[in-house]
């Protein structure tokens, strides 16, 4: 991860900011629109965050998963339905309900990490498509049993959605969360604080322990590292679903920690940005976040527009078509991608099965 | 002298050359479909339907009356196209998944084309005009819109899988800006994000009276035809196939691999506009929102269980276009939801793409070559 590379997100994410600050100024004063912008990008930035590293550990081992999507959907559905189940079933407290959920979300992703590195490593599907299988079955079975579970006649729920319960609590981070308007940022909900800890924790894993450098030998050069006597399989299957389970915690954030409710196609393209910030991060865990808080300030931006809708001067105005800045991320991902700002370097195996 | 065999060879070779893939890879996409039947049943008892009711309802729906046979070819048409075009971008080495875009896209053009044209001229176009004009530019709107990530491709290695993705949100934004602003239905009485109705002039009649099946119908048919004649037979389909198979080979043999690259997007989405202007002039006379959600992802399903091939992909789109159909009338009759359908087909799609699965399952010894898809990120 170069500087350059830095040096772009740390300018794309101050002119977003400067946007907010400038229009909101008259009203509320700059340092509280940083830190509520600042707080808000890091809690959306969650998901995208998760992601990535999911695309992270996959394609390290040389697995692409373009289904990082699809992971996180469906760990959106069965968490939340898990969640759901436990408080109005079984009636437990909504606490463990809410644990209970991700626990289902994370083992949700982790299975559909199992079936795609069974898919691209013993079956050799080409792993784009077999990414491509399990976006598209995501959508089939979250959009069918939402219907059938919940709406039809004679379902489970009798027709109506039951109340969800809650969403994850925020958590203060003693002393931190005490400072005066700044402290807004360590207040936060546990899934963003746990993406924070497993971007550290990743990096520590890829290149300061064994597993990590084995991992990466399977990704650059499999027949080298199975020369060598590592099993070029097993550190496959074991990187994909180990990346499987953190998009299935990032599906946990939309629908146990953002809000307590299901939509069907919910997660809206948030795993292919994850992608692209993984790609924009040159597959590594510190640039995949920092790529990460990009896509997150400009959903804050979106989401911070809302609140200053009358204060907008008429030079703004063309920013209240919240379509206009609902396509930055998407611009700002196909413009990473043409390696302007830095090539793309992808692991020299990656995408590629390997036969013993 | 010449045995009066070898004479009449060519023609006879061209045919067979036509038929054969398709019938050599006829054999794992059916037991696909059989397969992905099966569980899908399993996953309807599962959540409490009755499987048999629910595929006998789907096949009375598909296929039990003249009306079902029309429905299903007008649901085949936008599926023809849209497989065609992911199918002829596969054949190119590239992976087009937005199908879904580049269709929303060209029926937003063709839209604008069917009911602006008329006011900006000042003149009643005749129908030989106004129709062509409406689906030749919302064909080209298709084709610009894929062009954009061919390009993206082709100059900068931006990989194509996220670029059209990413152009599909672009696409998504920007017609449901412009279908809530500036082509906003004007008719007081209309409450939701639509276009106004396209001229009469701009319509593609149905093909029987009372009957909706439309002559897009035909045309899909037509295009699959001529896609198979382009690829097959003229040298710009000799080079997208060279691009696609090999396209190391292909720079050091002289063709323009940068230059393919964009060309087969650009046709791939002119495809995939044709899906979306034909359901605009043909079907529904005006662009509405979401009308077209799944399409894209639909058309992957399809040009894969189509082995690729403008043949496969017909049949395939007309299998698809016959569930989606019966779907409805499934869910009259047994209750489960019509997205049911959506599983079966991702169903579907999984072991035709993980064929080592189906051979595994009954024991098939692989026969045929295998066409290489896609690459990862380098390529």
């Amino acid at each position: 991860m170069d500087w350059r590379r830095f040096g772009f997100i740390a300018f794309i994410i101050t002119i977003l900011f400067s946007v907010v600050v400038l229009i909101g100024k008259a009203e509320i004063s700059p340092v509280v629109i940083v830190t509520s912008m600042l707080a808000t990008t890091i809690a959306v930035a969650t998901p995208l965050t998760l992601g990535a590293l999911c695309g992270v550990y996959c394609e390290r081992a040389g697995v692409v998963n373009i289904g990082i999507e699809g992971m996180m959907l469906a760990a959106a559905f069965f968490g939340w339905l898990t969640a759901i189940y436990m408080n109005t079933v079984f009636g437990l407290a909504p606490m463990p309900s809410l644990l209970g959920g991700v626990a289902a979300a994370i083992l949700t992703g982790g299975l559909l990490g199992l079936f795609h590195a069974v898919l691209s490593v013993t079956f050799k599907v080409d792993q784009i498509i077999g990414g491509t299988v399990i976006n598209i079955l995501a959508v089939g079975i979250t959009g069918f049993l939402n219907r059938q579970l919940f709406f039809e006649k004679g379902s489970i729920f009798g027709g109506n959605v039951p109340h969800a319960p809650g969403v994850l609590p925020r958590i203060q981070i003693p002393l931190l969360a005490d400072i005066p308007v700044v402290g807004r940022i360590f207040d936060q909900q546990p899934i963003t604080f746990a993406a924070i800890l497993l971007v550290i924790i990743t990096h520590f894993v890829l290149f300061y322990t064994r597993w990590g450098l084995r991992t990466r030998s399977v990704g650059e050069h499999p027949r080298a590292a199975d020369t060598v006597g590592i099993d070029v399989y097993f550190m496959r299957y074991a990187n994909v679903i180990i990346g499987g389970m953190l998009a299935g915690l990032g599906g946990a954030y939309f629908t146990l920690e953002s809000v307590p409710s299901f939509e069907p196609l919910m997660t809206n393209g948030r795993g292919f940005i994850a992608l692209a910030a993984m790609i924009f991060g040159n597959w590594t865990p510190f640039g995949a976040w920092a790529a990460a808080l990009v896509f997150g300030a400009a959903q804050a931006l979106q989401i911070n527009l809302q609140f200053f809708r009358e204060s907008i001067p008429p030079q703004w105005a063309f920013l209240q078509i919240s379509y206009v800045v609902g396509l930055a991320p998407y611009l700002l991902t196909m413009i990473i991608l043409t390696g302007i700002i830095g090539k793309n370097i992808p692991p020299a195996a990656d995408g590629q099965p390997y036969e013993k | 002298m010449q045995s009066s065999e070898e004479r009449t060879s060519p023609q006879t070779k061209s045919i067979m050359r036509f038929l054969r893939p398709t019938l050599n890879a006829l054999g794992v996409p059916l037991l696909a479909v059989l397969t992905a039947m099966i569980v899908g049943g399993l996953i309807i008892a599962f959540a409490g339907g009755d499987p048999f009711m629910a595929y006998i309802g789907l096949f009375q729906g598909a296929l039990g009356s003249p009306r079902a046979l029309s429905e299903t070819a007008v649901w085949a048409s936008p599926y023809i196209f849209a497989g065609l075009a992911v199918a002829l971008a596969f054949r190119g080495g590239l992976f087009n998944i937005g199908a879904e875009g580049q269709l929303a896209f060209g029926a937003v053009m063709a839209a604008l084309i069917g009911y602006a044209l008329p006011g900006w001229l000042h003149i009643d176009l005749p129908a030989f005009i106004h129709i062509p004009l409406a689906v030749g530019f919302g064909a080209l709107a298709g084709a610009l819109w894929a062009a954009i990530p061919g390009a993206l491709k082709a100059y900068t290695g931006g990989h194509e899988v996220i670029n059209t993705i990413m152009m599909n949100y672009i696409a998504l934004n920007l017609t449901s800006f412009l279908l809530n602003g500036p082509m906003r239905d004007p008719n007081p009485l209309n409450v939701i994000a639509r276009t106004p109705g396209i001229a009469e002039s701009a319509r593609i009649p149905p093909i029987f009276s009372g009957f909706r099946v439309h002559w897009g119908f035909i045309l899909a048919l037509l295009v699959a035809l001529a896609v198979w004649w382009l690829l097959w037979k003229t040298t710009l389909g000799f080079e997208i196939r060279t691009v696609g198979a090999n396209p190391d080979a292909a720079k050091y043999a002289g063709i323009d691999t940068k230059r393919t690259i964009v060309l087969t997007m650009a046709l791939s989405g002119l495809l995939a506009g044709l899906a979306g202007t034909i359901e605009v002039t043909a079907l529904n006379y005006r662009h509405e929102l979401g009308f077209s959600i799944g399409y894209g992802f639909d058309a992957i399903a399809i040009a894969l269980l189509g082995k690729t091939h403008p043949l496969g992909v017909v049949l395939a789109a007309l299998l698809f276009a016959a569930m989606r159909n019966g779907g409805t009338r499934m869910q009259f009759l047994t209750q489960i939801p019509v997205d049911i359908i959506s599983v079966i087909q991702a169903l579907i799609l999984l072991f035709v793409a993980a064929d080592a699965i189906i051979r595994y399952i009954y024991r098939i010894r692989a026969r045929e070559e295998r066409v290489v898809l896609t690459r990862g990120w380098g390529g």
